[in-house]
């Protein structure tokens, strides 16, 4: 064979596998929540479709609540719009339900068992898996070492709430700038009221009893609501009442908050040099407990889901798969480095020494994520699941309300037993109207 | 005689002026001032004014994530496009009803207001699945029509209002002369309200390109305009002010210019007619 004739048919069979390629191309329309990790995924768009030629990714990335708002319309009237879309561990049980959502099946090179069990159990229904998670979070303490030694105290590794508060009591000095705790106070269900929920837990309450009868008139509620009143209103940053996670992750890195008890993935933030003047003194716990209760819990994954509406379900399949594979960790490592890896969803990731190294939080977040129970989340039995939420449609609603009325209670405009007065006639009224118990 | 003005008397209203400008516009000023600052500075407290390293980067980031031109281009064809036709509805809407009133012009009036009363959250739903059977869903062309919609009832009542300052006499003459309707529309009435169109315009253009219900969940990729940018660099976890910034700077800049080279129009037409 000539030299000329062999590139001749190279040349042919480039050109056939060109019109091939061309002949299937299918474009993915991907919906996600413009978080740092996911900004990262939509940056390596080019190494997957390099990967699967005949693959193109249209991106849709959007802020939570608005990606919330309309991926729920496309889901509920059947719209079509995405072939892929970025859901909590709130929506899956509820759509996975419905079978709004396409089961998946990976591969048995993604090797699902690799996913963190509680991740993996938040993410099925009965048993099947109805999304893919692209990082997980739990929630744990923060505080400064450096202030807490001037304190005088040590921050054990499972604190207590007693002991929170006494430390809170002790770093406070607003006359330096620097306040004892910063907790989330901005209403919403996704702000203060995943930080009350998962309180109210570890307090020994709950949302609902086994016959969906609301629980806020109970004395766990209201134990949780005044130490929270409490530590807000004494040890709090001023105007504590607005400062949600954003809020208080840049008072934090600011160096004005003692301790900060919120999401897992903050440590990240809070320990980089770039964005932080207080990386290098920064101290984790995990989530505190209180007598009689259990540790506070709190468990999310933003994660991946194929609508049942989907025109391309294979291809969205590939891209989920690829998405949330090991493979990719090992892309983001090679890229930018282990820290800038998406955490909290699969084991082997924590096994992995090149991770741990450069991650002092690993450990602790590890320890977090194991020990959320979303499955059953309080101290007495309830008919819902969900940690830091109740998985079921109508929390949006009530949530949203009751958490101005305890917002109100932080200002001091309301006091805690009106707030949960009121909680509770707004619970039992909605909860009336959608027709509970079912 | 006129009246006498003290220079101090001046000196205060021009301090007053001033501060009120600044005071309006300090939020646009904020945010072009933060687009040229780094994620670090942008939140740093106490804020920092002037006196910080100036970088383009947080542009150059936008602009890697993004293809500006795509949604500038979209949010271009909905606004104008949208006005356009909607003043070819309300033009002759208004016209009958500031000259050939009837007794229940006024209902008429208070009707096309009352549907800007319902939260547009209400209707989202129905829209949407009628979109979605028409295959209109993530469409200039949908957006066009419901931006039309929204915006219908301030345009009529913006033009009812300038077309009542002008006297019925004289389009009563030009039909005298045999100008027909549409000539009446046309060549009378429409060239003596330019002012009130020129400003019912650009308002609405502004209300347009600002508009961020409709535009935000009608479209995924293919018609999303400015607003749906801008959204995109909002984010709730991790600090992103100073991208947000400069999404927003480059989204506003647009408008913000087309707007100061109007403002003569646009002063002239909102205080068009002597009794305003």
């Amino acid at each position: 064979m000539t030299t000329t004739f062999r590139i001749l048919m190279g040349a042919t069979a480039l050109c056939t596998s060109a019109g091939l390629a061309a002949a299937q191309d299918v474009t993915l329309t991907v919906a996600t929540v413009n978080n740092g990790d996911m900004i990262r995924m939509q940056g390596l768009t080019g190494e997957f479709e390099a990967a699967h030629p005949g693959i193109k990714i249209e991106w849709v990335t959007l802020e939570e609540n608005v990606l919330r708002e309309k991926v729920t319309t496309d889901i509920a009237t059947n719209g079509g719009q995405y072939d892929v879309m970025t859901i909590g561990t709130y929506e899956v049980p509820i759509w996975g339900g419905q079978d709004w959502l396409k089961p998946l099946e990976m591969s048995a090179e993604y090797d699902v068992d690799d996913l963190l069990p509680a991740i993996r159990e938040a993410l099925s229904v009965d048993g099947t898996l109805y999304a893919a998670p692209f990082y997980g979070e739990s929630a744990m303490v923060m505080y400064r070492t450096d202030l807490m030694e001037a304190a005088g105290l040590e921050m054990p590794e499972e604190p207590t709430w007693d002991f929170i508060r006494q430390a809170a009591e002790a770093m406070h000095d607003p006359d330096n700038g620097v306040y004892g705790i910063c907790l989330r106070g901005k209403a919403g269900w996704g702000e203060n009221m995943a930080l009350l929920t998962s309180m109210a837990n570890s307090f020994g309450g709950k949302w609902f009893d086994a016959e969906w009868v609301p629980q806020f008139d109970q004395p766990a509620w209201n134990a949780a609501m005044s130490y929270y009143v409490d530590v807000m209103g004494n040890y709090g940053p001023p105007g504590a009442s607005t400062n949600g996670f954003n809020e208080n992750l840049a008072l934090f890195q600011t160096g004005k908050c003692g301790m900060w008890y919120d999401a897992t993935v903050a440590a990240g933030f809070v320990t980089d040099p770039d964005d932080s003047t207080v990386a290098d003194k920064v101290g984790f716990a995990q989530a505190p407990s209180a007598e009689g209760g259990q540790k506070a819990n709190w468990l999310w994954a933003w994660s991946l889901a194929i609508p049942a509406s989907s025109e391309n379900p294979e291809a969205a399949q590939t891209f989920i798969e690829w998405a949330t594979s090991k493979g990719y960790t090992e892309l983001v490592a090679e890229k930018e480095g282990w820290l800038a890896v998406p955490p909290g969803t699969r084991t082997s990731l924590y096994e992995n020494p090149e991770y741990t190294e450069v991650a002092p939080f690993a450990e602790m977040t590890l320890a977090a994520i194991n020990s959320a129970n979303p499955g059953s989340p309080t101290v007495d039995e309830v008919p819902y699941v969900g940690a830091q939420y109740v998985a079921i449609p109508e929390f949006q609603g009530i949530a949203t309300t009751i958490g101005q009325l305890f917002s109100a209670a932080v200002t001091g405009q309301t006091s805690v037993e009106e707030a949960l007065t009121a909680a509770q006639a707004t619970a039992t009224r909605e909860m009336r109207r959608a027709g509970y118990p079912k | 005689m006129a009246r006498q003005t003290t220079t101090g008397q001046r000196a205060l209203v021009t301090v007053a002026a001033w501060g009120i400008g600044i005071l309006i516009s300090f939020p646009i000023i904020w945010t072009v001032l933060t687009s040229f600052k780094t994620e670090a500075t942008a939140i740093a407290s106490p804020p920092v004014w002037f006196n910080f390293d100036w970088t383009l980067q947080n542009y150059i980031d936008v602009n890697t994530r993004s293809d500006y031109a795509r949604y500038f281009m979209n949010s271009v064809v909905i606004s104008i496009g949208s006005t356009l036709l909607g003043l070819a509805v309300a033009i002759p809407a208004a016209w009958s009803m500031a000259f050939q009133p009837t007794k229940n012009t006024k209902n008429v009036l208070m009707w096309m207001l009352s549907t800007k009363m319902m939260p547009a959250v209400g209707v989202l739903v129905p829209v949407y699945l009628g979109l979605r059977s028409m295959g209109l869903l993530d469409t200039r062309t949908a957006l066009v029509i419901i931006m039309m919609l929204m915006n219908l009832p301030i345009i009529v009542w913006m033009l009812f209002t300038y077309f009542r300052e002008i006297p019925g006499e004289i389009l009563e003459a030009a039909r005298m002369d045999g100008a027909n309707l549409r000539n009446e529309i046309i060549h009378v009435l429409t060239p003596m309200a330019v002012p009130g169109i020129a400003s019912t315009l650009l308002l609405n253009v502004i209300l347009a390109w600002n508009e961020a219900f409709w535009t935000l969940n009608l479209t995924t990729t293919n018609a999303a305009p400015l607003t749906a940018f801008i959204a995109s660099f909002s984010s709730p976890q991790g600090l992103f002010y100073a991208k947000l910034s400069a999404a927003s700077t480059m989204a506003i800049a647009p408008i913000l210019i087309l707007g100061w080279f109007s403002q003569k129009q646009l002063v002239r037409g909102l205080t068009f007619g002597a009794v305003k």
